[in-house]
């Protein structure tokens, strides 16, 4: 399995180089966004209302603060993950939700809401990782009985792997009428995001963090099994841990926010062609992406019907089928 | 010193490789030859434990390559396999970086940006380190791959068919190069090769295999004759000498 279709691109590289930004630069474009989402809604925050009225406090606290920070977690945690899961099957296709570990999620999570209705969100969260977990496991025992003989493989089987076990959910919510509860917890919403409600979020930080200081090794174990074995690697290990942080991550994801479409598809590729795919290097600019991208998606959809809210599903799930073509039409054109 | 004890692997009942013993030369540069399906990138990975044998082991000083804690042995012996396409976009450095990863374990110390820089200088790539690997010709990125074999600074270095797809010029620059690593560095350099005048010129030494065995081992002189590769290949090839160099004409 190769792709190889770069080539034409080192000219784009190389102008985007020459201005290439610095940290500063980075960071200050992260908080001029952070800033703008924190005082954009539906009820006017200002700085002086701020400063002066208690109840415009308590909205920033409650709900504009958390709701700031879930974007950039969840933003740079899913594009991580993607990243993550590219080096691990070796291909630039697959993210969490093509590869049956968000629908192995959802289904943790009907299920967790089936048997133990009462559970707290952390409870949820385990559950919800182990279905990934165990989903995202057989996903890639399919993968290996299958011959890849073309990139699109992976994903097309991922989708649908995860296709059926989201019918099976769907099948199993719907008899026990928990759709629309199912559907409001899988489709990313960060309206729904109130202090006390998504906190988990700082758990799939923190797990995105370990995943980073392991980026080396998920780098070798996408050169292959026998380079990677080679040099001292144990593959198998390797994608291990890599299934249990992604796993983690996405339940945390799944059940707090709704995973969000597109995410960890796009960031990585475009920062692969940036920067490239050592993950060491690349996993910061990977993590500012997700969140610029993340936080710009749901200031949009905040503004465009203002003082209504257009979830970010849509708009991201715009702007991400855009950016995909445009990555697909670049490296088969 | 590698040795070969008893040693056969078998695909879905069938054998590819079945060595009784074979012990491999100290220093210098070993060519393995032979046909199609002679068992030599088999027996090449089994050596480079990236395929368990079916019966049999191979060892390494002494001690069954299996039983090395995998870093130990990737600070020993690197093994470099054909068709070495990556999914990952590295550049040149990143790749070469990655050869020190049994030392350095991602935390490059001084000693290992010493060698990445002379492995680097060593196959001419000082200019291409920033390069993407797919930006690079067939020729480039084939010595990136050594350049990381060499930064492993192992003892043993094993190559599977390391000309493929390469033109004469490039082909002959990567084979003075393992030359180079065996007589300069002290490796010991072993290599699957399929062009039998690259094999007769570069190597010290010749293990020739045919239907998963070893038909005949030993220095060029006593491999590279009309009758063996004959019998070898089941072709009239001739093999002649002039101004005291071997040349196999592969027409008869």
């Amino acid at each position: 399995m190769t792709v190889r279709s770069y080539t034409s691109t080192s000219q784009w590289a190389r102008a985007v180089n020459l201005v290439q930004m610095k940290p500063l630069l980075y960071c200050f474009v992260v908080v001029l966004l952070i800033a703008a989402s924190l005082l954009v809604g539906a009820t006017g925050v200002g700085l002086t209302s701020l400063l002066t009225d208690p109840d415009a406090r308590e909205i920033f606290l409650i709900s504009r603060l958390p709701r700031s920070a879930a974007l950039v977690l969840a933003g740079a945690s899913s594009a991580i993950m993607g990243a993550i899961v590219q080096r691990l099957v070796s291909n630039h296709f697959v993210e969490p939700s093509t590869m049956g570990t968000v629908d192995s999620a959802g289904f943790g999570l009907l299920a967790g809401l089936l048997f133990l209705p009462d559970a707290p969100p952390m409870w949820r969260m385990v559950i919800a990782a182990a279905g990934a977990w165990l989903g995202t496991a057989m996903f890639l025992l399919l993968l290996r009985s299958v011959p890849m003989r073309s990139p699109l493989m992976p994903p097309l089987l991922g989708i649908a792997f995860g296709g059926i076990i989201g019918s099976a959910t769907s099948f199993i919510a719907y008899r026990f009428d928990l759709m629309q509860a199912m559907s409001s917890w899988m489709t990313a919403d960060f309206s729904v995001v109130l202090s006390g409600r998504y906190e988990l979020l700082y758990v799939a930080g923190g797990i995105t963090l370990l995943g980073w200081f392991a980026a080396d090794r998920f780098t070798l174990a996408g050169m292959g099994d026998d380079i990677a074995r080679g040099l001292g690697l144990n593959p198998t290990m390797v994608l291990a841990i890599g299934i249990t942080i992604v796993a983690v991550v996405t339940g945390a994801i799944v059940v707090t926010v709704g995973f969000i479409p597109f995410l960890g598809l796009i960031v990585p590729n475009l920062i692969a062609r940036w920067r490239g795919d050592n993950l060491r290097r690349s996993l910061p600019l990977v993590a500012w992406l997700g969140a610029v991208m993340t936080l710009a998606c749901d200031i949009f959809g905040r503004l465009i019907f203002h003082p209504f809210d257009l979830p970010i599903g849509v708009t991201m799930g715009v702007l991400g089928a855009v950016i995909f073509l445009w990555l697909l039409l670049k490296r088969f054109g | 010193m590698i040795r070969v004890e008893s040693l056969t692997k078998t695909y879905a009942g069938s054998t590819v490789v079945d060595i009784d013993a074979l012990h491999l030369p100290q220093g210098g540069v070993t060519a393995i030859i032979g046909p199609n399906g002679a068992g030599k990138s088999t027996l090449l990975s089994m050596i480079g434990r990236l395929e368990i044998p079916s019966t049999g082991r191979v060892l390494l000083d002494g001690q069954d390559v299996r039983t090395f804690r995998n870093n130990t042995l990737a600070r020993r012996l690197a093994v470099l396999k054909q068709d070495n396409t990556l999914a990952a976009r590295l550049t040149v450095h990143d790749l070469v970086a990655f050869g020190r990863y049994p030392y350095s374990r991602g935390r490059p110390t001084q000693e290992d940006r010493e060698q990445i820089d002379a492995a680097l200088d060593l196959v001419g790539l000082q200019d291409f380190r920033y390069r993407f690997l797919d930006e690079l010709s067939g020729g480039q990125r084939q010595r990136a791959f050594i350049a990381m074999v060499l930064a492993q600074d192992t003892e043993y270095a094993l190559f599977d068919e390391p000309l493929n797809s390469l033109d004469i010029n490039h082909a002959v620059g990567v084979m003075r190069l393992l030359g180079h690593a065996a007589d300069e560095m002290g490796k010991t350099v072993v290599v699957v090769l399929h062009d039998l005048n690259f094999a007769a010129r570069h190597a010290d030494h010749i293990i020739a295999m045919q239907a998963g065995k070893v038909v005949e081992a030993g220095p060029v002189a006593r491999i590279i004759r009309e009758d063996l590769l004959r019998r070898l290949y089941d072709t009239g090839l001739t093999v002649t000498t002039r101004n005291n160099r071997v040349f196999v004409d592969v027409f008869g």
